[in-house]
């Protein structure tokens, strides 16, 4: 059993890893392809870390250890998160630890050590992208806790795994208004924490609109690299939590060796077709301006919110 | 009908009503806020065409298939036609100044500056959300069925559709607000009792469609005297 469920977690690590910058080559190449150009290729990503990596260190002067820590920080904290969520299996030898709770505080932990790079670099534009950054999250996290605790009610606990496992066993959780408004808010609130187009403009570096690239700016080399690496393993973790809470089908339940080959699979084709799918909108969409950021925020919060008491009110919980 | 699936269809009703509300709330093209009022009337009959089924009361059905005509066809239709009136008034009446009037064009049908900000409207929205399950929460506690369970939607569309109303400045805007409240008011009817007697619906529904006959004729007169149907304009008293 434990072999299995080890394999699980260390396969859930890896394939986020590696498969994040093959995740973010991919939707490079899919919008390109859209835009009519030929496209760097799915590779690329891996090409520029490599790159990067060769590239001697160099920290500005004047910076402390806020800033060296931060890119290892955003890794470890990823790094972490992708062995509690259930991805792959939801019986692994930690999935008693993935709570809710945890799982967010990490993804924050991530998102406050770049601020205070970014502040700690003491450039204009450092802290400026910290302050939008954290204004960002201040209304994403609770939308996720928000639209996550919608979909633990009906099953009675936070623990994701087990919110996983109650949907795949009753799928009519997920087709009822809670279920659908808590999907429309958790997509809003990936899409901002991850920096996507309707919320910041990943490709761009225009002071006036970018707030994550505003904050890494000073980072070259390595420590580039990191940040980089953190910030895809990002997209394809939320992804991946976003495709296992709403489309669980596939993820093994059991524990035994064809059922995870399956879900791998699986878990490969669904964050492919969502990163196709975001990379197609992100085609056609334009990116909001700064000042009607929070109003969109405020509006998945609300949505997340009526999930909440749909879940809890209209399905009889009381 | 199975006990489940109605269960099932009619929190989806409750949920897209609800939401609908909430959208209008969101947006700031009048044209797209009678759209969206429009879907909510869809929902309201489907509430009470499920209600009349379930129940296997065929008047409560006929009832919801009226209702869904005059709130999802006649009153948009109407709403719509006034915001055209408005529109089409504007380049014959001065053809110079061209781009003055073509900022208050786009002033005329969007709701550009409500008295609380989006944002914190969505958030009144929210509080005043939970304001309403609160409210209900004694009244379903005394006979919990799914149709009393969803109550709290219908008394939240009220206090949104009353909000819609105090805080924006269109004439048209306003107008949509009355008639969310007056949606949000048929539904808690619809859910709690299922359905008043044919007679008072009708009465309701009479009263509603001249209402906004007035408001239309009301709007149109307020531009040809003030140019604008900004509420806020009106506080001054003109002879």
């Amino acid at each position: 059993m434990s072999a299995v469920g080890y394999a699980a977690v260390v396969g859930q690590i890896v394939v986020v890893g590696a498969g994040a910058p093959l995740l973010t080559g991919w939707m490079r190449q899919v919008r390109a392809r859209l835009e009519g150009r030929a496209g760097a290729g799915v590779l690329q990503p891996w090409r520029d870390a490599r790159k990067l990596l060769r590239k001697e260190p160099i920290t500005p002067v004047g910076t402390g250890p806020a800033f060296r820590v931060a890119p290892a920080l955003l890794v470890a904290t990823t790094v972490v998160t992708a062995g509690l969520v259930p991805l792959l299996s939801t019986d692994t030898p930690v999935s008693t630890h993935a709570d809710l709770i945890v799982v967010v505080a990490l993804i924050a932990l991530g998102t406050l050590a770049l601020a205070l790079a970014g502040l700690d670099s003491g450039t204009a534009f450092g802290g400026m992208g910290a302050s939008r950054e954290m204004t960002v999250a201040a209304l994403v996290e609770p939308t996720i806790l928000l639209s996550v605790f919608a979909l633990s009610i009906p099953s009675g606990t936070t623990n994701l795994p087990a919110i996983v496992d109650g949907a795949v066993d009753e799928p009519a959780r997920l087709a009822s208004p809670a279920g659908l408004l808590a999907t429309a808010a958790l997509a809003v609130a990936v899409l901002a924490e991850t920096g996507r187009i309707p919320v910041d403009n990943p490709s761009t570096h225009l002071e006036l609109t970018m707030i994550h690239e505003a904050m890494v700016l000073e980072y070259a080399g390595p420590d580039l690299a990191l940040v980089e690496l953190g910030s895809q393993m990002r997209l394809t973790l939320l992804l991946g939590l976003l495709s296992s809470l709403f489309v669980p089908w596939g993820i093994a339940t059991d524990v035994s060796w064809a059922a995870l080959a399956v879900a791998l699979v699986l878990f490969a084709a669904k964050v492919a077709v969502l990163g196709a799918v975001l990379a197609a909108a992100e085609v056609f969409c334009a990116k909001v301006r700064l000042f009607r950021v929070p109003e969109l925020l405020a509006g998945s919060f609300l949505l997340a919110l009526l999930a909440v008491t749909a879940s809890y009110f209209l399905s009889g919980a009381s | 009908m199975s006990n489940g699936l109605y269960t099932q269809l009619l929190d989806l009703a409750c949920g897209a009503f609800l939401l609908a509300a909430v959208i209008v709330l969101w947006q700031r093209e009048l044209a797209a806020i009678v759209r969206v009022f429009g879907l909510q009337g869809i929902a309201l009959a489907a509430i009470a065409v499920l209600l009349g089924a379930h129940e296997e009361r065929w008047d409560l059905v006929a009832v919801g298939i009226g209702i869904g005509v005059l709130r999802a066809g006649v009153l948009p239709y109407l709403i719509r036609r006034a915001l055209a009136a408005l529109t089409a008034a504007e380049p014959a009446e001065a053809p110079r100044r061209i781009t003055g009037r073509q900022r208050a064009h786009s002033e005329e049908v969007r709701e550009t500056q409500p008295l609380i900000n989006i944002t914190a409207s969505l958030l009144t929205a929210a509080l005043l959300t939970l304001l309403a399950y609160a409210a209900a929460r004694p009244l379903t506690e005394l006979n919990p069925t799914p149709a009393t369970r969803a109550l709290p939607v219908g008394l939240a569309v009220v206090l949104i559709g009353f909000f819609v109303l105090v805080t924006r400045r269109r004439a048209l805007a306003q107008v949509v607000g009355f008639l969310l409240l007056d949606n949000g008011i048929t539904a808690t009817a619809f859910l709690a009792t299922s359905g008043v007697p044919l007679i008072v619906e009708l009465g309701v529904s009479f009263d509603v469609l001249l209402a906004v006959l007035v408001l239309q004729i009301l709007t149109t007169r307020m531009r040809e005297a003030f140019g604008t149907t900004d509420i806020d304009d009106l506080r001054e008293l003109h002879d």
